[in-house]
């Protein structure tokens, strides 16, 4: 009985000593922040907005997490929401916040000139922050980048030449389904179903992430991918001697596929005046210390790129139509499944 | 466990049952009360979901290829099942049935692979087995390019991975049958002349059958929410599907139209558990037995037994830390500041606060309805408690954003009936969202090992004490209680090692500041920081490893009585 007691009193004093310390590192004594950000980026964005704290005196706060799931908290939370800023990544992503209302528009002379117009909800309700492009990644020892198609890059990948050569991200990837949703746009649905069975009838090599994929090329696992560039930027500053070399695809065409991350004022935010100083100062002051940790390309085109993706060289876009991106997703996932992508 | 055990089957009502439900009336009103206050708290968010689901005016859409994500589906838990089956139950038997070499270490390290998250485990396998990974990288220096290897990213892939890492569901369920529950019945059968391996096929393996149905169940439901390892692999089962319908086409309608299909493969699950349950009718009475005498295995035996042994754990736990470790040691050869983030004690400290609310309010739950029910209460009071055990079949995700949206609801209603500012953010302010989701997601391993444990309380002992005056209160502290001990221990740790690895939860419910590790680790994998992700994954393996050890605690004590027994 008395040692009964004595596990009880344990428990007690255990759930007590929990609930206090629960209650610590809960953040319930400490000041908030000025200014609540919810993102689903994830790059060490504390860093990059000490700066902007230095510099205004406002303070910010992050919650990351992924964007399907951040935003179903705005909707539910509605006015009683914390958050004053939603960054995210994916044009796609930021189209579909904006269409569910949970995004207020901005008016700001500053964002607009910073900001390339494709870049931008034309209604001032998110604006893109950092580019990232998708392009052809190859082995130089295997293949000579004059075999590429320099007209459309992407389609050439179909060329029979590179059967069983190629790799490529799985369908569940939003960076294919948005290349697929791009080539829809562009092509219209047919050619760009034609462009997909190519490269399953190449007998594409699907490789769950793009760190996997540089890493099958440069053993010479496969001799041609499509990457983002920042992940081969990331490995080179590891490795310098990696033999993966970038080509800027489709540059006699319609350019090479990009994305953005952006960012956009929370409808229910108490404090939208700061949180519109906030995109301001990373569309303009703020941009190289936003998007050179993760060797991203600046949207402000009076910034300028770090040295090591400078070196990939000046490329042509194709222009983002984050509308499209948002609308043919859904057509683009279907695409696949139906081709067998997998 | 000496005590006669009988096995009462709450849907099949045996006739002891029955009697002893007429006994104890209709129960206690107070007591049966709780059971379906506590269905309607878990089912809440899940029915909020559904509601939301199908309230909207444009019908039912399933996505394209729904079928085949259907059959998909079937495939990995056929093979997931069969493997873990296999796996778990085969190692459950070596180490009761047989000593060799390491045994005493290797009962308790094949529970370990419990502990390694889903999200971890595709990226840490693929790199390693996959075309640009080590392994083919020296097939092919070895044997040139044209070496053909199985595809790795496959279905077949994927259910060996899966069952390599879930079998320790029903290793531990199988364990604990084999070891506790049927001595005496086995001595029975042996000293009628039955053969070692009559024995175990006709004797033991059939009383072991309600609890391989549990431990079943538990994998079949881990793998029914699987989002990580699948997509790693390429495998598209009905959960991808839900993610991709709402990630890639923005409608959340669907997806969740799509998670309450999930929820069907569930029902199934869960009625071909208590099938398989209900059909154990094996009654086992009085004399304690000396059980099954442990062969000590010699030569080649032995030693086979210990490498089968150490290729499951090999395969499941070893390669995966190996690879995390040496990324981790590299990373922090690059940049040794890193070991000393101060951000990581927090981090610590809110997981393990977090596990450890889930975890005691979990056993409290599970104790509670083991208990209600062996007080009688009727069918209402038996649906109910299975009900709760639905909530382990839904993706965490779904979960999370059930709790928003009841809490939503609730908000609105309170506003509309005046109260300023209703919940406020009640729900993502503080942790009680978090726990809510994991007490309504984790009830169902909890309940599972405190239910088995009751299963193996004869009715008369309740019956006994009801006799002799005992109020509810005191049968469940003086009786209950004490006898269900070992699956109070089992429960607890099972919510602490799957609340600790739970990530989906904790990233959408957390108030601002509240980071856990597996939270961190997801920042960071989810941006391909593998070698940086690797040191907090570890962290989640090591955190997760404590409560196996306290586990082994009650593995041992019950090996070291089943010794005494056998020696005397």
């Amino acid at each position: 009985m008395r040692r009964r007691s004595l596990v009880a009193a344990a428990a007690a004093a255990t759930a007590t000593a929990l609930a206090v310390s629960g209650c610590g590192v809960l953040g319930a004594g400490e000041e908030a922040a000025d200014l609540q950000v919810y993102s689903a980026r994830h790059y060490d964005l504390e860093e990059a907005f000490t700066e902007f704290t230095d510099e205004t005196g406002i303070s910010v706060e992050f919650l990351y997490g992924d964007d399907a799931e951040l935003l179903e908290r705005l909707k539910a939370e509605g006015d009683d929401t914390p958050a004053d800023v939603y960054m995210t990544v994916d044009a796609g992503n930021l189209w579909n916040a904006a269409r569910q209302d949970e995004l207020a528009p901005i008016d700001s002379a500053a964002l607009d000139e910073a900001v390339p117009e494709d870049l931008r909800d034309p209604e001032g309700r998110w604006y893109g922050l950092a580019l990232r492009a998708r392009t052809v990644v190859y082995n130089p020892d295997a293949v000579d980048p004059a075999e590429l198609d320099t007209a459309d890059t992407y389609a050439g990948l179909t060329d029979p030449k590179w059967k069983g050569r190629l790799c490529m991200r799985d369908a569940t990837e939003a960076y294919t389904q948005s290349l697929v949703a791009s080539l829809i746009d562009l092509h219209g649905e047919e050619r760009a179903r034609e462009i997909v069975d190519g490269w399953v009838a190449n007998d594409v090599e699907i490789m769950s992430n793009d760190v996997l994929l540089l890493e099958a090329i440069d053993s010479g696992a496969c001799d041609v991918g499509i990457a983002n560039h920042y992940y081969l930027a990331r490995l080179l500053e590891e490795d310098p001697d990696l033999n993966v070399d970038l080509f800027w695809a489709s540059q006699d065409g319609a350019g090479t596929h990009a994305n953005i991350s952006g960012a956009g004022v929370v409808a229910g935010s108490d404090n939208s005046e700061q949180a519109q100083k906030l995109i301001e100062w990373v569309a303009t002051d703020g941009q190289s210390a936003f998007v050179d940790g993760n060797h991203e390309f600046p949207v402000n085109p009076a910034a300028e790129p770090e040295p090591l993706i400078a070196e990939f060289g000046e490329f042509k876009r194709m222009p983002i139509n984050a509308e499209a991106y948002g609308e043919r997703n859904a057509a683009a996932i279907d695409l696949l499944a139906e081709a067998g992508y997998e | 466990m000496t005590q006669p055990a009988v096995l009462p089957d709450p849907t099949g009502v045996p006739a002891r049952a029955r009697r002893a439900s007429r006994m104890a009336g209709a129960g206690r009103p107070a007591w049966s009360l709780l059971v379906v206050v506590i269905a309607v708290l878990v089912a809440t968010p899940v029915v909020a979901v559904v509601l939301d689901a199908f309230a909207g005016s444009r019908g039912i859409t399933l996505p394209r290829g729904i079928g085949e994500m259907v059959l998909t589906t079937v495939a990995l838990m056929f093979g997931v099942g069969l493997g873990t089956l296999v796996i778990g139950g085969g190692l459950a038997w070596l180490v009761t049935a047989y000593r060799f070499p390491l045994r005493t270490v290797l009962v308790w390290l094949l529970v370990l692979p419990l502990a390694m998250p889903a999200y971890i485990l595709g990226f840490v396998f693929l790199s390693t087995f996959d075309v640009s990974g080590p392994v083919q990288g020296a097939l092919r220096s070895a044997f040139g390019d044209g070496v053909r290897v199985p595809e790795v990213r496959s279905l077949g892939g994927a259910v060996v991975v899966m069952s390599l890492t879930l079998y320790p569901y029903v290793y531990l369920m199988a364990r604990a049958a084999f070891a506790e529950q049927a001595p005496g019945t086995y001595d029975a059968a042996r000293t009628l002349g039955a053969s070692r391996a009559r024995a175990f096929w006709k004797v033991l393996l059939p009383l072991a059958r309600p609890s391989l149905a549990a431990g079943l169940a538990l994998v079949m439901m881990e793998t029914l929410t699987d989002f990580a390892t699948v997509q790693y692999f390429g495998v598209k089962t009905v959960s991808v599907g839900v993610y991709l319908v709402w990630k890639g086409s923005w409608d959340f309608e669907s997806a969740s139209q799509l998670s309450a299909l999930v929820l069907m493969f569930a029902v199934a699950v869960l009625a071909g558990e208590r099938l398989a349950r209900g059909r154990a009718r094996y009654h086992q009475k009085g004399g304690r037995g000396q059980g099954l005498e442990a062969v000590r295995l010699t030569g080649w035996r032995a030693w086979a037994a210990t490498a089968a042994t150490l290729a499951v754990l090999g395969g499941g736990f070893a390669i995966p830390v190996l690879r995390l470790l040496a990324w981790a040691v590299g990373d922090l050869v690059a940049d040794p500041a890193s070991l000393v983030d101060p951000r990581f004690a927090d981090y610590l400290v809110n997981s393990t606060v977090v596990a450890t609310l889930a975890a005691l309010a979990c056993v409290v739950l599970s104790l509670a309805m083991g208990h209600s029910l062996r007080l009688g209460g009727g069918a209402v009071v038996r649906w109910a408690a299975q009900a709760t055990t639905f909530g382990y079949a839904v993706p965490g995700a779904v979960i999370g954003i059930g709790v928003l949206l009841a809490f939503a609801a609730l908000d609105g209603a309170l506003e509309a009936l005046g109260v300023p500012g209703g919940t406020g953010l009640l729900v993502t302010g503080s942790v009680a969202g978090i726990l809510y989701a994991y007490v309504v997601r984790f009830l169902a391993p909890a309940y599972q090992a405190v239910d088995a444990g009751f299963a193996k309380v004869s009715p008369s002992m309740t019956l006994s004490a009801m006799s002799l005056g005992a109020s509810p209160r005191r049968i469940l502290t003086r009786v209950h209680l004490p006898l269900v001990r070992p699956s109070v221990a089992v429960a607890l740790v099972l919510v602490m090692i799957d609340a600790v690895k739970e990530l989906p939860i904790v990233l959408l419910l957390r108030p601002f500041g509240f980071t856990t590790v597996s939270v961190w680790v997801y920042e960071l994998a989810s941006e391909n920081f593998w070698e940086r992700a690797a040191l907090p994954a570890l962290v989640i393996v090591a955190l997760a490893v404590v409560p196996v050890f306290f586990l082994f605690g009650q593995v041992r004590s019950s090996d070291a009585g089943h010794r005494r027994r056998v020696e005397r």
